[in-house]
């Protein structure tokens, strides 16, 4: 689902369910889900494999 | 006098020479918490009669001869997060309304076994989602230097009643930096330890991939031995020098966008330290800037998936500005919380990278000082950004990544308002990170306060 169809139907769904102070933060979280979509780390199913650098990681 | 001006450690050699009793430094705490905290708000509940109960069992104890250990009636205070047997643990929530803990978290039990006494259960943003204190069923926390300020949070009752004198130290959690942002906004030693590190049985949970427990203190010697305590077995550690110490000093992000007097102070401190031997050398997180999406990512998602019941069912119960936080939460895509957790994979690997060779990395704790009770955005030159986004911006790294952090008292603004600086270490060597920070500390403490 692309980030602008998404909006619309958490908007949607927010004033149906009575809670339109929602709309502004489901705008930043609307920014910041695209900051994470377009990082630089994000899978490429074309690319290599992904390896972890820290399999002990956690 | 407020009864904080000895540390723990001063106080438990003061209990073992017999220079005063638990039951006298219990009362003291309890005579400051009885004057401050109509005021201060740091406390939601006040256990005065078990705390007394509890400091003379305590000094019979030591008449018979048995010493616990530094903390032997020691009073605490606790953030009401933990679990404490027959008390209510409030989380700051209507929503917990009726709820008496059975037994004691983990934590709390290792506390009690080490003799600690518990004051009371502290204030703190609802549910440790928030790092003002504001959003509190109980009311806002107000800042001992400042009322018209917050002591910062989440843990920003048990920051007050530590610097205020009403208790020794605290426990508290720290998701995002809740021990560390007020900690630094109070000018004291907060510590989070590594992921993993503590147990976190008996703790309400805001995210279960990244809560800590751990102390708030005025030194890190007290540090050292509240983290002895609640990891439940005692570590010795080796004392180092200043001279010698290999240090990487973040940049960049984390010094972008920084209160002009927040900035002077960390460059003070990276001259003193230089001065005194340290090698600096500027290391990078590349990924720095996609810290903050991650963060919210997964703290959110989290969160709202622990909340989602009672979102439900007891949504008034909730205060508006949490809930409406919780709720957004819910709207998380899947695919975004997995990209995130990926996220977290890449900078595990950066903050490794950057800690390769040296024994810390240094930054600011906190980007601006104490923030105005009310504020919604703070301006830092021309950029206004969000309270929430500029008190989380240095902390929370630390939470995605695991590795441990700590926060040091690195000068004042003019206006007597305390500034932080932060050491991070490697993942599980928490007790190498106390040995650099006390280095740092016999350096930075004499600079601030003499």
């Amino acid at each position: 689902m692309t980030i602008k169809a998404w909006l619309d139907l958490a908007i949607q769904d927010a004033e149906r369910r009575n809670l339109a102070a929602l709309r502004p933060l489901l705008e930043a979280l609307a920014r910041s889900t695209s900051a994470l979509r377009s990082a630089d780390w994000n899978f490429d199913a074309t690319g290599d494999s992904p390896r972890s650098s820290t399999p002990d990681a956690r | 006098m407020p009864a904080n001006t000895r540390t723990i450690a001063e106080l438990a050699r003061a209990l073992r020479a017999r220079e005063l009793s638990s039951e006298t430094a219990t009362t003291e705490c309890l005579a400051r918490i009885a004057e401050r905290n109509p005021a201060i708000n740091a406390f939601i509940a006040v256990l005065a009669d078990q705390a007394l109960a509890q400091a003379r069992e305590a000094d019979a104890e030591r008449q018979r001869g048995h010493d616990r250990g530094p903390l032997h009636g020691v009073p605490l205070s606790l953030k009401d997060i933990f679990d404490l047997r027959d008390t209510p643990t409030t989380a700051a929530s209507r929503v917990r309304a009726g709820h008496l803990a059975t037994e004691d978290a983990t934590v709390v039990g290792r506390l009690r076994r080490a003799g600690a006494i518990f004051l009371g259960k502290t204030n703190l943003h609802e549910f440790a989602l928030g790092t003002t204190n504001e959003d509190s069923a109980f009311g806002a926390v107000r800042h001992p230097l400042d009322p018209n300020r917050s002591p910062g949070g989440s843990s920003g009752g048990s920051a007050a009643s530590v610097l205020d004198g009403m208790a020794y130290a605290s426990i508290g959690t720290d998701t995002g930096g809740s021990i560390r942002i007020p900690s630094a906004a109070c000018g004291l030693v907060g510590l989070k330890p590594s992921v993993g590190e503590i147990p976190v049985d008996g703790v309400f949970p805001l995210s279960t991939t990244m809560d800590h427990v751990g102390p708030l203190c005025q030194s890190v010697e007290d540090a050292a031995i509240l983290l002895d305590a609640i990891r439940g077995s005692e570590t010795r550690r080796t004392p180092r020098a200043v001279h010698g110490l290999r240090i990487g000093v973040l940049r960049g992000y984390f010094t972008a966008l920084l209160d002009p007097q927040v900035g002077a102070a960390f460059e003070a401190t990276c001259d003193a330290l230089v001065a005194a031997g340290a090698e600096l050398e500027e290391v990078q997180v590349a990924h720095a800037g996609d810290v903050a999406p991650v963060y919210l990512h997964i703290v959110l998602a989290e969160a709202a998936a622990l909340h989602a019941k009672t979102l439900d069912s007891h949504a008034d119960d909730y205060t508006p500005n949490v809930r409406i936080r919780l709720e957004m939460g819910r709207y998380i895509m899947a695919e975004d919380y997995v990209r995130a957790l990926r996220g977290r994979d890449v900078l595990i690997a950066e903050v490794d990278g950057a800690l390769r060779g040296r024994d810390a990395l240094l930054l600011p704790s906190l980007a601006v000082p104490a923030v105005r009770l009310g504020a919604a955005v703070v301006k830092i030159g021309t950029v206004e950004e969000p309270v929430r986004n500029i008190t989380l911006r240095l902390t929370q790294l630390f939470n995605i990544t695991g590795h441990p952090a700590i926060t040091l008292p690195c000068g004042t603004t003019t206006d007597g308002l305390p500034i932080g600086a932060q050491l991070a270490g490697q993942r599980n060597r928490t007790d190498d990170l106390l040995s650099v920070a006390g280095a740092v500390e016999s350096l930075i403490g004499r600079r601030v306060h003499g």
